[in-house]
């Protein structure tokens, strides 16, 4: 049986989601039995190709995360919000209700300690996004995992179930919404 | 001001690379690359390239709702940043003094983030370049591909991290962002099973952490000319330190010694770190520049983690790390102390300090019992300094009389990085790079010398850029649902 490929991303997210997929600890070694990775934090590969499964970490915050999260749910068959970030926009979202403006220059202009201040302009600079949107506003997303992180144990249940062909169920203990 | 390859004479004639994003590292970042006809390097920089404004959200927030925000900075290292609000928020409450049982736990906790984050970085992420060599087949140079080639030493560094894991998990309640650590102490004890469950595994792990501080001595040995030169850069360096100068990662006071070995300051009580440490700004990244006062912008610029805490305490307080200490700082006449790819192997020495102070830490009964929480008089102003895995970490926050914080600053550890990882990734490029075609292995040397540090880019996000730029965010169905212009003057409007 040919294995099935699988990319991961992490976008506006803290890569804890990312921690807890590795604290399936030595299930990683069952799970390289079924898949292969594609684009994902632990490769050197650059940009996601054909995937089966698109796990995708981080709420979107800039215009790169709008560019890679499009290449993913076009290159990817099935595709995961995984953890609050995605799902909601999580922490991040806290700066919607704030200015940009003012963030910026409090950060760079005015914070004590801060000499030369200037608001960073470079073009190699992505732009940011006035607010952070979870992924659903922008793609379409085939299944959500909630939770902040979503514990190991939950991503192993739902991903066994997923590669199986079982409609992935997290039952009581694993859905959490911290 | 001018570091040489920071800036090109004339960009606009010169062809640009990007290696995009940086790989096997945490967070998000770039280097660009810009090259004449001949392949010659004319500018390389880092770029940190996302902004999340954590200091202007928290403000408005109770106090004692940070320790649990704030870690969210980074999923790597949550416990740094949960402990080092709670040692700021320490001051606010008035705990001058955390209970014995209360300091111990939140020790416990770091060790445990520290040995779990050494092991992913250097089994995980750093270990491939090593074993298979920095050019070698992409889609080899991974995880799978040594636990393919190397599965002993795969799962090992798997279960390393496990353990760090489980010490984090009985501590902070959880294994990502746990909730343990309060202002002015802990939430919760340690079971006696779960202590004894963590004992009975002690001993392995003290004898893997050995065993991986001897697999990168011996790297530097195949490789000694290669090792000890590959990306190094004399620097300044920047640590906390223990009263009688021994290595400690949870508490002390700051040492900053220049590269050719003066002190510039020991033993600084860190509530007085910005008389000493400013932060500059460049256009090009949305992380500062950190510098000493006294030294200026260009000169001032330094190193942390494993690498100076290592090479620039004492000793290490327990024994089996400390000998390795000795033997690393001695070889090859300190040259490899001196090496960025050094940092690898006083990341390993951690990580058996760490694993030997866990093991003496569960043998300790006050983890098991004894007073959780301490308060004394209210302050309106708090620090807290902790080394994270990758170095120096300042929190500090002020909260006024309705417990809501009115404002914070950070200094992240890779942000203190940031000018030498800079400077590193230009002596890989003057040395390797320069003057040849590049190819998918010779950028990945770029990455190598990042890696070393093992950079949270995570946690160095700060904010936005200044041309004028619109950008329309259009959802699933094809309806606009954001819309950003950014004015000339760095204004934003939508
Ligand atoms: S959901 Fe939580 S753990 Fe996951 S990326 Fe967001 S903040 Fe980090």
């Amino acid at each position: 049986m040919s294995k099935l490929r699988v990319a991961t991303t992490s976008l506006a997210g803290c890569f804890g989601c990312h921690t807890s997929f590795l604290d399936i600890d030595e299930r990683l070694f069952d799970l390289l039995k079924l898949v292969e990775f594609d684009r994902t934090p632990l490769t050197d590969i650059k940009h996601c190709g054909p995937c089966d499964i698109g796990i995708v970490e981080g709420g979107i915050c800039n215009a790169e995360n709008v560019a890679v999260l499009r290449e993913f749910r076009n290159n990817c068959k099935v595709l995961i919000a995984i953890g609050s970030c995605a799902v909601t926009g999580g922490l991040p979202a806290q700066r919607n209700h704030l200015d940009l403006g003012d963030c910026l220059s409090e950060v760079y202009l005015t914070e004590p300690g801060t000499s030369h201040g200037l608001i960073p302009n470079d073009p190699e600079l992505p732009l940011p996004l006035d607010k952070v949107h979870p992924i659903h506003e922008v793609v379409k997303v085939d299944y959500f995992i909630p939770g902040c992180p979503p514990s190991g144990d939950a991503i192993w249940k739902f991903l066994t179930d997923l590669i199986a062909g079982r409609t992935p169920t997290l039952g009581h203990g694993l859905i959490k919404y911290d | 001001m001018a570091f040489e390859l920071e800036t090109a004479e004339h960009p606009e004639k010169l062809r640009r690379v990007a290696i995009e994003p940086i790989s096997r590292v945490e967070g998000h970042g770039k280097v660009t690359l810009l090259l004449d006809e001949d392949n010659h390097v004319k500018q390389a920089r880092l770029h940190i390239v996302e902004f999340r404004g954590f200091e202007k959200f928290v403000q408005g927030r109770p106090y004692w709702e940070i320790p649990v925000m704030v870690q969210r900075l980074c999923g790597i290292c949550p416990v740094s940043h949960h402990l080092a609000a709670s040692k700021a928020l320490d001051q606010i409450v008035g705990a001058t003094h955390v209970s014995p049982t209360a300091e111990k736990i939140r020790r416990l906790m770091h060790y445990g983030q520290i040995l779990q984050s050494h092991a992913l970085h250097f089994f995980h992420l750093a270990s491939p370049d090593l074993l298979f060599g920095f050019d070698s087949d992409v889609a080899k140079r991974n995880i799978v591909g040594v636990a393919a080639d190397y599965p002993d030493l795969a799962r090992q560094g798997i279960l390393l991290r496990k353990y760090g894991q489980e010490v984090i998990r009985v501590t902070a309640g959880k294994r990502v962002h746990g909730t343990g650590s309060v202002p002015g102490g802990v939430n919760k004890h340690l079971t006696r099973e779960e202590r004894d469950a963590l004992l009975k595994e002690a001993y392995q792990i003290i004898g893997w952490s050995r065993d991986a501080v001897h697999l990168v001595k011996r790297l530097f040995e195949q490789n000694l000319e290669l090792y000890n030169e590959f990306g190094s850069f004399p620097a300044h360096t920047l640590n906390l330190i223990r009263a009688d100068g021994a290595m400690d990662l949870y508490h002390g006071g700051l040492r900053a010694r220049t590269m050719d070995g003066k002190t510039l300051f020991d033993h600084l009580d860190y509530n007085h770190y910005w008389d000493h440490v400013f932060e500059q700004v460049k256009p090009w990244s949305y992380m500062k520049f950190p510098y000493f006062r006294d030294l200026g912008p260009a000169e001032g610029w330094y190193r942390v983690g494993p690498l100076t805490r290592v090479s620039q305490c004492d000793f290490i307080p327990t024994p089996l790390a400390d000998r390795e200490r000795q033997d690393f700082i001695a070889f090859d006449a300190g040259h490899a102390a001196a090496a960025t790819l050094g940092t690898h192997w006083a990341r390993m020495i951690e990580m058996l300090h760490s694993a030997e102070m866990i093991k003496d830490l569960l043998h300790d009964d006050d983890v098991l019992a004894g007073d959780l929480v301490t308060t004394g008089e209210r302050q309106g102003r708090g620090v807290g300094v902790i080394e994270a895995p990758r170095g120096t970490l300042i929190h500090h926050y002020r909260v006024d009389e309705h417990d809501q914080v009115i404002r914070a600053n950070l200094i992240v550890s890779t942000t203190h990085n940031n000018q030498a990882m800079n400077e590193s990734i230009r002596a890989v490029a003057r040395k390797y790079l320069d003057g040849r075609e590049l190819t998918e292995g010779l950028l990945n040397h770029i990455e190598v010398a990042i890696r070393a540090f093992d950079p949270c880019l995570s946690c160095a996000t700060h904010a936005l850029g200044k041309m004028p730029l619109r950008l329309e965010l259009i959802d699933a169905e094809g309806r606009q649902i954001d819309r950003m212009v950014r004015a000339g003057d760095g204004t934003c409007s939508c």
